[in-house]
């Protein structure tokens, strides 16, 4: 079963990439974006087969290793 | 002092370390590979600069999950001291041995240059050869080395006094123009409650010999050999 983990920076912690890709992407015209965050986007492939206990040990691993709570908010999606 | 030097795949500043170490002690440190867990009889365990795991996933954040850092944990809980440096600080961070995080560079940046630090005190065992106050000159040489923690976590470690170093002009005066990575309140520098764990990104331990261009990181470590006088040979 596939576990989708999206990590990405809190509400308030300064993320410069996506500052510069949101201005590349005003010096590309597209002028009508707003902020822009950058994250991060893991798959894993997971021996479990219920969803919820599948959904379960990816948010441990989020919380353990693939997301820095400092710093990071993450979200699983069991797709 | 007896100190040692942990070694992760990719870290490349161990030996400068070594150097450093030596000058002041008189003792080679030990060389601690990452999956060893043995540090029993060591003063000093010290997390050197470079590029653990090439900074995979977040920089530090795969070294802070090695066999070795349960031991550090324990030393660091025995009273013992911890020195983190660049990388090191990174994973003093990641493995929760210090609070906050260090962020990208907020010029995106890689920053190779000299910054100059200002000695936020002087009762600790790492700072203890310095003058309060004092302007010291610095290498630093990193990509994240922006430091950031939420407001109450600053506050404390404000209140409490564990602000080690911070980036400043050589006057000595916090400006942003002095905080080259971004770092909030131009903290460089900062240290457990109990004072034995310092994490920073600058490395004095390449300022150590006129020969590198000046000494000002030199009274770091010879502070430390100075407190941690436990294998002095008996008279």
């Amino acid at each position: 079963m596939k576990a989708v983990v999206t990590v990405m920076l809190k509400p308030g912690v300064l993320d410069p990439q996506g500052k510069a890709i949101g201005q590349a992407l005003a010096h590309l015209g597209f002028a009508d974006v707003g902020e822009v965050r950058a994250g991060k986007v893991f798959e894993l492939e997971l021996a479990e087969t219920d969803p919820t206990a599948a959904k379960k040990a990816a948010e441990t691993m989020a919380r353990k290793l693939l997301a820095n709570t400092v710093i990071e908010s993450f979200r699983v999606d069991i797709p | 002092m007896k100190a040692g030097i942990v070694v992760f795949p990719g870290i490349n500043r161990e030996r400068d370390m070594a150097i450093a170490l030596e000058r002041a002690s008189g003792r080679k440190p030990r060389m601690i590979w990452h999956r060893e867990t043995d540090l029993q009889g060591l003063d000093l365990v010290v997390i050197p600069g470079g590029f653990s795991y090439g900074d995979y996933l977040r920089c530090g954040a795969m070294a802070a999950q090695s066999p070795v850092m349960d031991s550090i944990r324990a030393h660091a809980a025995r009273g013992g001291h911890v020195l983190g440096v660049c990388n090191g600080f990174q994973i003093m961070v990641e493995a929760q041995l210090l609070p906050g995080a260090l962020l990208r560079n907020a010029s995106l940046r890689f920053l190779s240059m000299d910054c100059h630090l200002r000695v936020e005190r002087t009762d600790t065992d790492f700072t203890a050869h310095y003058q309060r106050g004092q302007v010291i000159r610095a290498p630093m040489a990193h990509g994240d080395g922006n430091y950031f923690a939420d407001d109450a976590t600053l506050d404390r470690l404000e209140g409490e006094g564990l602000v080690a170093f911070r980036y400043v002009e050589p006057d000595g005066t916090v400006t942003p123009a002095a905080n080259r990575n971004g770092s909030v309140r131009n903290i460089a520098g900062i240290l457990s409650p109990n004072r034995r764990i310092l994490g920073l990104m600058p490395h004095p331990e390449d300022l150590v010999d006129p020969l590198m261009g000046g000494t000002d990181g030199a009274p770091l470590f010879e502070g430390l050999a100075a407190s941690l006088v436990s294998d002095r040979p008996a008279a």
